[in-house]
């Protein structure tokens, strides 16, 4: 798993969709042949890549909204990007 | 009674032409004309319906579904249904054009089928000369613009060997995603049996061939398969079980569980011209009739892995056993089971002929 660097602009792969999933009550993620559920902190993150913040810029973003420390938010949304970036839903 | 799910996914079969012939279509044996067909209109309620019920994804299927010359259209009500589109083609009807103008109706991903990876035994398995050229050309419009690809192979006894072959053919593509998938033995490909079924010794170098190509790429082509059921000790759930996770609409707007339901006798499918897809889903009898666990006979009834298979296919059970409601004879708990490994033996000694598929033209059935 390869860090995304913080200036970089993470967003959706191409045929990746986040929709809500309203009979269900819920959002999913959508991909060729398969979809899954994010968590609550997942979901935060996929809504904030609009193809034109940066990784810091979303982080930015979340440590504003939930008042925590700045370091603390980076660690967690890197991870999950790389996370993300490895199964193709994420590509910067 | 507890309340029903709503289905994941919508298979709609928007017409049953195809210049293609496969021998194993999955397509039912009495096809549907040109004229029986829905409009746009009505396919663009469908659509609205399903994302209304709870449907996620859509599969663009058919016959062949660019030979709608509203296939653009209908992706673009897809999508603004807010549906993820997937397209089922076999490629070779779509040029530069074409294809631009469904990457601007908004398709999602496409499914593009191979019939083998040598030119000259594709053509002659899909029946239409030139035909695995044309698929090629479209993989290099899916590559070019972007779209996501995934390669479907459907194999059996006359394509089987050159497994390794398709799995290169695919990273040459640049498809991101494999399936291989083994012919299901119902309706054209219950016809063509002696002429498709794999030898036990052929399905186990598959098998092999398939663990070390996943091992070998990963990270860079996923390969969907699935042990074909004349060689399998229990059966696959069958759509993931009847009226549980997908519906169908067939060419003409029957409502079904299954696209192969259809062959079922006793069974009365609504139609989307006067039922809602909700009404159907919920209510009709032909969804009702095998979904759940209380239809079944045993062994399957008091089977442990009755959640798990849901007894297998139906469409499957009808063709072997003459019965609908039997265990699928995958199985090796059913008592029909037997009747599959006679069809292997008989197939071992059977020719390489085919019956094409081809519309008006339904083999006798067996
Ligand atoms: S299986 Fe072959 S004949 Fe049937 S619809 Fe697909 S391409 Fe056409
Ligand atoms: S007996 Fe029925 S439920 Fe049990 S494994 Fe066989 S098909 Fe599945």
């Amino acid at each position: 798993m390869s860090a995304i660097p913080a200036d970089a602009i993470p967003r959706l792969a191409r045929g990746v969709k986040l929709r809500e999933d309203a009979a269900r009550g819920r959002w999913v993620v959508l991909a060729p042949e398969r979809m899954f559920v994010p968590d609550e902190i997942a979901l935060e993150v996929l809504r904030l890549l609009d193809g034109a913040r940066s990784l810091d810029a979303v982080v930015e973003e979340l440590a504003a909204r939930f008042a925590a420390p700045r370091e603390e938010i980076a660690a967690d949304v890197a991870e999950l990007l790389a996370d993300l970036a490895a199964r193709g839903i994420v590509t910067t | 009674m507890t309340p029903i799910d709503p289905p994941l996914g919508l298979l709609a079969e928007l017409t049953h032409r195809c210049p293609l012939r496969c021998p194993y279509c999955s397509n039912p044996l009495e096809l549907s004309r040109a004229a029986a067909e829905l409009d746009t209109e009505t396919w663009a309620r469908v659509f609205r319906e399903a994302a209304a019920l709870g449907v996620l994804q859509l599969h663009l299927s058919g016959g062949e579904p660019t030979v709608r010359r509203d296939l653009p259209d209908l992706v673009r009500h897809a999508e603004q249904a807010g549906l993820y589109t997937n397209l089922i083609t076999s490629g070779v009807m779509t040029d530069a054009a074409r294809f631009d103008a469904l990457m601007q109706a908004g398709l999602d991903h496409v499914q593009l089928s191979v019939q083998d990876a040598e030119e000259a035994s594709a053509d002659r398995i899909g029946g239409y000369a030139g035909g695995h050229a044309r698929k090629l050309a479209f993989a290099a419009l899916a590559r070019a613009a972007g779209l996501p690809l995934t390669l479907n192979a459907v194999v059996h006894r006359q394509n089987l060997d050159r497994l390794p072959a398709l799995i290169d053919l695919a990273l040459d593509l640049g498809a991101q995603r494999l399936e291989v998938a083994h012919v299901q033995y119902y309706g054209w490909a219950l016809a063509n049996r002696d002429a498709l079924l794999p030898s036990l010794a052929q399905l186990q170098a598959a098998t092999a061939t398939v663990e070390a190509a996943r091992a070998r790429l990963r990270g860079r082509l996923v390969i969907d398969y699935v042990v074909p059921d004349y060689h399998a000790k229990r059966p696959k759930a069958c759509m993931g079980g009847w009226g549980r996770m997908v519906l169908a609409v067939s060419p003409a707007g029957r409502i079904l569980p299954c696209h192969a339901a259809e062959s079922l006798p006793g069974l009365t499918f609504p139609n989307v011209r006067d039922t809602s897809l909700r009404e159907a889903w919920e209510r009709a009898e032909a969804f009702t009739r095998f979904r759940g666990t209380a239809w079944m006979p045993e062994p399957c009834r008091s089977c442990d892995r009755r959640e798990q298979d849901w007894g297998g296919c139906r469409c499957q059970a009808f063709a072997l056993t003459g019965d609908a409601a039997a265990t699928d004879p995958a199985c090796a708990l059913s008592p029909h089971h037997a009747l599959l490994d006679l069809a292997v033996a008989e197939a071992a000694e059977a020719g390489e002929a085919f019956t094409y598929r081809e519309i008006g033209r339904a083999p006798a059935r067996a």
